[in-house]
């Protein structure tokens, strides 16, 4: 418990942030608006350690022998899957949510990594066409700038059912972004509050969707792979469904995956952690005889290369990552705190992402702000990053003796607590526990 | 250019369809159809394409130049999508007609059901017959014509769509309010009443539209949100 000074002692319930809050919707009458994901602790990967290998299982020699990072995407009913050097994908992000620069820092950042980058809700600028080579679409409920031109340009589709910041909840981009390209991009007024839609328009169920993605497959002559991205909340059945539906590709996001502006009562208190999710997702499909099949794609705050090993190991077949890919072209960076300070936050903390102000030029849509960003040197450090993710899962591979990536399994997993171990599906460290399951 | 459905899968006519000449006018007739769904989907061509029989999910979606006629009715969502050219449907219209198209015209002779329009961009669209509720939910751009009755919630949330209604509304969504018919009304109307083949007299409609006040986050709309 924080003491100001002895004697004063603050409440576990109604914290200075819980007080401040209440303070600010008296004010406001409003909730609040934010970006970025879920800030509470949730159990998370942090909470996993891997077991090398000793005398019962041979480790592989760092950088002499080969530990493979390469995964195909799509191989169910695509006629063109999906390759990619490394396990780590671009989470989609609109041109509207991120400034031009930022789009194309990250098609730039893939393409030297050799990964795919995804549109968002708003359509695909050609900018970003062009800056991506390997570039998946998405197809959301509000459908803002969908064009059968840009599918036929995409090497995937990724039909959005929601996201991991806001599972059940639709898009929203305020007055302050919609500028005249944004407005015109997605058909509405300059200036409004823009709110997407959170169902689609034209299909209700799983039993419409088979024929949603069918008309898709039509369109595009069933060469690009169709993925399904649903927030992480039934994740088990969720995933059940969408295979039933004809996803080549599943999307799972967790409730750590971040947004460009929702309520912080939605990002805080709707879904299920990442961490939690893959093994359903893993049973699934298992049970389905479909995993390896259809591929899992899982994202919401994966970080590290050891979040990348772990997610492998419980069983995706690939990763996404928005909120690190961002910070990795320079949100947060502590060169402009000064600037972070001067709109009430502060290098490390800044979430107002819908207020279109972002000093480093990344979500925004005013132009001098956004020529802060050069995306050659963005897209570099991107690329870095996703380099350095990479180098680092494949050590965690390799001291566990894999030759790939996705040979990692749950076996090489223990939990250092009981609700890691039972949202994992891994003993607990130094037990043969797995709390729910029975020996 | 003749197609069956009975002989032929919806794959092999689609593919066949995509790989027509671009540039070239060109006539073709599908029969044999029950009920199949995504026929005629991703039109890229100048062509005419009559459909005989009843229509599935999707027909004619995300329509680009092609004018495509279906001699019965259509399934949900026909010219979703649909970005220019001309989806005529001769018999009724299940929901969400023409969700979220950007161009061209849909016309359906018969009724169309729910949520017809929804998060309409920029399509035309003339029902002669009735629309079911939350038809234009969310419509961006474009008009709908409704030459019978409208169900509940017409326009809910709507934001620049243009609704001409000539008969009873069951009720206004949040936001959606009767509109004075000025004279560039009546002659965008008159248009496209024209254009769908109807007689209807543009003076006989009244016009609803966007009251504008859902565009920016008010704290004493919170019932409306």
């Amino acid at each position: 418990m924080t003491m100001e000074k002895p004697g004063l002692i603050e409440s576990a319930t109604f914290s200075r942030d819980v007080i401040h809050e209440i303070q600010r919707a008296a004010d406001t009458g409003i909730y609040d608006i934010r970006g970025f994901g879920a800030k509470r602790k949730v159990p998370h990967f942090d909470d996993l350690l891997f077991l090398g290998a000793s005398m019962s299982r041979y480790p592989l020699e760092g950088y002499r022998e080969k530990c493979g990072t390469d995964v195909t995407l799509g191989t169910r009913f695509a006629k063109k899957p999906i390759k990619l050097d490394t396990v780590v994908t671009i989470a989609g992000m609109s041109f509207g949510a991120l400034s031009a620069n930022a789009k194309e820092a990250l098609g730039r950042g893939a393409n030297i990594a050799g990964t795919s980058t995804t549109t968002g809700d708003g359509g695909m600028t050609p900018e970003e066409r062009q800056n991506s080579k390997t570039l998946v679409y998405q197809y959301l409920p509000s459908r803002y700038g969908m064009n059968p031109d840009d599918l036929r340009k995409a090497d995937a589709i990724e039909v959005v059912l929601g996201q991991g910041a806001k599972p059940g909840g639709g898009g929203m981009l305020l007055g302050q972004k919609i500028t005249d390209r944004v407005a015109q991009m997605r058909t509405l007024p300059k200036g409004i509050d823009q709110r997407s839609a959170c169902r689609h328009p034209d299909w209700t169920g799983p039993d419409d969707l088979a024929i949603k993605i069918q008309e898709l497959r039509e369109i595009t002559d069933w060469q690009v792979p169709i993925y399904i991205k649903v927030g992480a909340t039934r994740t088990y059945y969720d995933v059940k469904l969408a295979v039933k539906a004809g996803a080549d590709v599943i999307v799972v996001d967790g409730m750590q995956g971040g947004t460009a502006a929702t309520q912080d009562v939605f990002i805080e208190h709707v879904g299920i952690p990442t961490m939690a999710a893959i093994p359903q997702a893993v049973r699934a499909l298992q049970e389905m005889g479909m995993h390896r099949k259809v591929q899992l794609i899982v994202s919401g705050g994966i970080r590290s290369g050891a979040d990348v090993a772990k997610c492998m190991a419980l069983g995706a077949d690939a990763v996404a990552i928005g909120t690190a890919a961002l910070v990795a072209l320079g949100c947060n960076h502590p060169k402009w705190d000064e600037e972070y300070q001067k709109i009430g936050s502060a290098a490390g903390f800044y979430d107002d992402y819908h207020e279109g102000k972002c000093p480093a030029g990344i979500s925004t849509q005013d132009q001098e702000l956004a020529s802060r960003l050069d995306p050659v040197d963005a897209g570099r450090r991107l690329a870095n990053y996703l380099n350095v993710l990479t180098l680092e899962a494949q050590t965690l591979a390799r001291a566990c003796g894999k030759s790939h990536l996705h040979n990692l399994e749950p076996e090489d997993l223990v939990a250092l607590n009981v609700e890691a171990a039972a949202m994992a599906g891994v003993p607990l460290a130094g037990t043969n526990w797995i709390p729910g399951k029975e020996f | 250019m003749k197609f069956d459905l009975k002989t032929q899968t919806v794959r092999e006519v689609n593919q066949a369809l995509h790989d027509l000449p671009k540039d070239k006018q060109a006539e073709v007739e599908i029969n044999g159809i029950s009920g199949d769904h995504n026929l005629a989907v991703g039109m890229d061509h100048p062509v005419k394409i009559t459909l005989n029989g009843h229509a599935g999910y999707y027909c004619a979606g995300m329509n680009k130049e092609a004018e495509i006629i279906v001699n019965g009715n259509a399934g949900q969502g026909v010219a979703e999508n649909m970005m220019s050219g001309k989806v005529h449907v001769k018999g009724n219209a299940s929901q969400s007609a023409a969700a979220t198209a950007h161009g061209g015209l849909l016309v359906v002779d018969g009724d169309a059901a729910a949520r017809c329009g929804i998060s309409m961009k920029g399509v035309n669209i003339v029902v002669k017959g009735s629309v079911g509720h939350m038809s234009a939910f969310m419509g961006q751009s474009g008009c709908l014509v409704v030459c019978g009755d409208a169900g509940e919630a017409l326009g809910d949330s709507l934001y620049e769509a243009h609704l001409y209604v000539k008969g009873k509304v069951e009720s206004l969504g949040a936001d959606c309010i009767e509109k004075e018919m000025r004279a560039e009304h009546l002659e965008e109307l008159s248009a496209l009443l024209k254009e769908a083949g109807c007689d209807d007299n543009p003076e006989d409609f009244t016009r609803y539209g966007s009251g504008r006040q859902l565009y920016n986050f008010k704290v004493d709309n919170t019932s409306a949100y």
